[in-house]
């Protein structure tokens, strides 16, 4: 990346080079008077005060209600996509089907799902689950919610994968005598699978993220709903805000990398003898896919 | 577009019916109890809770499964005369229902709970408390996941058609948590010009909209705490449910707000049991009366919301 | 099926889905010159406004959108007593409270979906041949000029595609402000379930095909006029 961007401008001569310093520090002077600002603001309403922050260097914060709270986050999002990735996977083949009554309304029920709000998704199961088994469960609410998406989001991934590869796969397995299924199962699928790896993995994050959606109208006690119940505890709302979400942030940069570290050792698997065009598009994939979700 | 429909909630209907597998499983082989043992889907309300379970219940794993003797028609019954019982209730409510930091839980509720356990002849030991949130209450009872629900739990018709209510234990009115220098908000009617904020979605809520709305803008959040959280920083200038739950609060901080005590509404606060149970019913309303008699009713709640310098009313007549 | 609720006076669906559009539209603008600025930070020969872009976008993406926008209400507004709307004395709050949320939360989505618009320019940029910003500074041309007339002009064309998902994802991101109380689609659907819970079915029904109807047509047309608008190599 940053190779390509040093394209855009010349190694910098003198005049470049203090006309750079001088942006530099006028813009390092508005950053920190911009951070100076917010804290002066901050310590002026009495948020960074000792009595605020030190609630989480307490163990039974944590134990009570972060960690549990991070839990069912996790939960949720795991067995999420658990049931998402089997479900994308076939709708993704179903689109992909030489039969119009297959690719058709796996098509619809794709393109449907993925135009709703995961919110409004959630809401509705959670009323759904309530009316079919009497008993209301906001887990299965924000799980089914999530799945419907994902599912939907993850057939596409699934389908991009199969598409990316190279068409001489095909071609080969119909040449040597192999069926429509033989050649889904044998050939395409197992390579497509690595091929969507990290897309499935920058997937992730965004389930991550919608959990958090759960809180709001469905009442699953994920964590920053959790946060919010360990806020009212300590009378510490801002600190416990900014704390959840560097968990966040570490948790998906996480899965960030793992993303991208798979995505690189693939490439250089596979760029072995060919230049590798075939992950190229995978790539692209990933890129796309992840502009949408919360 | 019907195809889309119906494919929608086919698909919706399959993951449901696939997520729900280990409920008939569990009902199988867990002993004869009133109703199914714990299904998948209540770990949800499990996970907060076992933190704090394994603190209070001492050993006991779930209640309904101890009912398996059920020898009577009443789980209540036949769970405390095992000496366990698992009695749902809030857990993020100051006051009334809270988990601590600890683990542990306080409250009025909290207290009535332990004080009716008490009086049917349960240890503290003996009591699993699970979180009851407010629209669970009535599918843990049906469950029989708890023996019984002490969680700000308004009697009203409808849900009289679901469960049993034994009391009402307490007396609540809708009321208003101002700033505690705050004198010019003596009632609903003078918040012309304000603020008031409740939470999304509910009765309290409701009621302001239909009645006062011309005059007072309403704030809708999540939870009571983020109305608290900017009645202390003045960005909404009142906070409406009931004045218990608000004496909770305002008992959490001090010295910084005060319940305006004009009430405007009633709120008979009762203990959820299973439907038809009325044996356990009885048995809760003698306890109940019990504790009101002994005093320990109304010290459950001078220890609880009266640091908040609410005034204790008078115990309301059970049954 | 039943679906009375719609005439009843009550329930003002096409007031909130105005609602969500109108979300949608000032936080589309917002997102997208936020999002030109950071991406254009983030390939600019100035090391530190490389930085601050790349850190803000790593960071503020990997955040729940619920989380930043209960943030925009409970800390930006009610600690740090960010003010974006007039409140009258002795008017009824109400009109102040409305356009206070609707802000904060449009700020909020702002901040947001600009990162995803900064990723996607930024993967547009790296689109246009390095030959080409080559030979503009060849012909004596300085940054600015080079981003400006030669790599973005290029640029956004081969980002329309992604743009689309971001927009179609903002349109249905917006639904997260109900969590701090801006009436919008999700709120007046809630709101239904709870009193009209028997209707749920038709309810969903409404509430969903409003989504499509508002999302389908974004993604047909952009994607007709991405294939149009392609630069061709």
């Amino acid at each position: 990346m940053s190779d390509k961007a040093t394209v855009l401008y010349d190694h910098p001569g003198p005049r470049a080079k203090r006309l750079n310093l001088v942006i530099s520090v006028i813009f390092a002077a508005v950053l920190i008077a911009g951070i100076w600002w917010v804290i002066d603001i901050l310590a002026g309403k009495g948020q960074l005060t000792a009595a605020k922050w030190s609630p989480f260097l307490e163990g039974q914060n944590w134990t009570t209600y972060l960690l549990p709270g991070l839990l069912n986050t996790l939960k949720a999002a795991a067995i999420s996509v658990v049931i998402a990735l089997p479900i994308g996977a076939l709708l993704g083949i179903a689109r992909l089907s030489d039969h119009a009554w297959i690719r058709v309304p796996a098509g619809i029920v794709v393109e449907f799902f993925r135009a709703i709000p995961v919110l409004i998704l959630m809401s509705f199961s959670f009323l759904l689950w309530f009316e079919v088994f009497g008993f209301s469960s906001p887990l299965a609410g924000v799980v089914i919610g999530l799945v419907l998406y994902n599912g939907s989001v993850l057939a596409e991934i699934f389908r991009a994968g199969i598409l990316s590869l190279p068409r001489g796969q095909t071609e080969a397995s119909l040449a040597i005598g192999l069926g429509k299924t033989q050649m889904m199962t044998n050939v395409l699928l197992p390579q497509a699978l690595t091929a969507m790896l990290p897309a499935v993995v920058s997937q992730l994050v965004v389930v991550v993220k919608d959990t958090a959606l759960g809180g709001i109208l469905v009442g699953y006690v994920e964590l920053r709903r959790m946060a919010g119940t360990s806020a009212s505890n300590y009378q510490n709302l801002l600190p416990t805000y900014v704390v959840i979400a560097v968990i966040y942030i570490l948790l998906n940069l996480a899965l960030g990398f793992l993303a991208s570290y798979l995505e690189k050792r693939l490439r250089t698997r596979r760029g072995g003898g060919r230049r590798g065009g075939a992950a190229e598009p995978m790539a692209v994939t990933t890129a796309k896919l992840n502009t949408g979700g919360v | 577009m019907a195809t889309t429909l119906a494919a929608g909630v086919a698909a919706a209907l399959a993951l449901s019916a696939c997520g729900s597998d280990s409920t008939p499983a569990a009902t199988t082989t867990a002993p004869a109890t009133t109703a199914p043992a714990s299904s998948s889907a209540a770990a949800s309300s499990e996970a907060p809770t076992s933190a704090g379970s394994e603190t209070s219940s001492g050993g006991s794993e779930t209640g309904s499964a101890t009912g398996s003797a059920s020898a009577g028609d009443s789980k209540v019954l036949t769970d405390a005369a095992a000496g366990t019982l698992t009695i749902g209730i809030k857990f993020d409510q100051p006051g009334l229902g809270l988990l601590q930091p600890d683990g542990s839980y306080a409250g009025f509720d909290v207290e009535v709970a332990k004080g009716v356990a008490k009086e049917l002849g349960v240890e503290e030991s003996g009591i699993t408390f699970v979180e009851a949130k407010s629209a669970e209450r009535e599918g843990l009872i049906e469950r029989g996941e708890v023996d019984f629900i002490v969680a700000t739990y308004s009697i009203t018709d409808t849900r009289k058609e679901k469960v049993n209510f034994a009391g009402p234990y307490f007396i609540a009115h809708q009321d208003l948590l101002v700033k505690a220098d705050n004198t010019d908000i003596t009632g609903p009617e003078a918040m012309g010009g304000k603020i008031l904020c409740s939470v999304t979605g509910s009765t309290s809520a409701q009621k302001v909209k239909d009645t006062y709305a011309a005059d007072v803008a309403l704030q809708e959040f999540g939870t009571y705490s983020e109305c608290v959280e900017n009645l202390r920083t003045g960005v909404v200038e009142a906070v409406t449910t009931d004045d218990v739950i608000l004496a909770g609060f305002a008992a959490q901080s001090p010295g910084e707000f005060k319940v305006v005590g004009n009430g405007f509404s009633d709120e008979n606060y009762g203990i959820g049991l299973a439907k038809g149970d009325t044996a356990g019913t009885e048995a809760i309303n003698a306890a109940i009366e019990a504790m009101i008699a002994d005093g320990s009713w109304a010290k459950a709640l001078e220890d609880t919301v009266g640091p908040s310098g609410y005034t204790i009313p008078e115990p309301p007549t059970v049954g | 099926m039943d679906f009375s609720f719609l005439s009843d006076p009550r329930y003002d669906v096409l007031g909130a889905f105005w609602m969500t559009i109108q979300l949608t539209f000032w936080s589309a603008i917002g997102s997208f010159v936020l999002g030109v600025l950071l991406a254009g930070m983030r390939v600019c020969p100035v090391p530190i406004m490389r930085g601050f872009a790349t850190a803000y976008v790593n960071i503020v993406r990997n955040i729940p959108l619920t989380v930043i926008i209960i943030m925009m209400s409970q800390v930006l507004y009610s600690q740090l007593g960010l003010m974006l709307a007039v409140r009258e004395p002795g008017v009824n709050p109400q009109g102040f409270l409305n356009s206070q949320n609707f802000r904060l939360a449009v700020l909020g989505f702002i901040l947001y979906t600009s990162t995803f618009v900064c990723e996607a320019v930024r993967s547009g940029i790296n689109t246009v041949p390095p030959g080409q910003a080559e030979a503009a500074r060849a012909i004596g041309l300085k940054f600015t000029q080079v981003l400006r007339i030669i790599v973005l002009p290029q640029a956004v064309r081969a980002v329309i595609a992604p743009l689309a998902s971001v927009l179609i994802a903002l349109t249905k991101n917006t639904t997260v402000a109900s969590a701090i109380g801006v009436a919008e689609a999700s709120l007046l659907m809630n709101t239904l379930f709870e009193n009209e819970a028997d209707k749920f079915l038709a309810i969903f029904i409404v509430f969903a095909l409003g989504f499509v109807i508002l999302t389908l047509p974004v993604g047909l047309i952009l994607g007709w006029v991405a294939k149009k608008a392609a630069v061709r190599r």
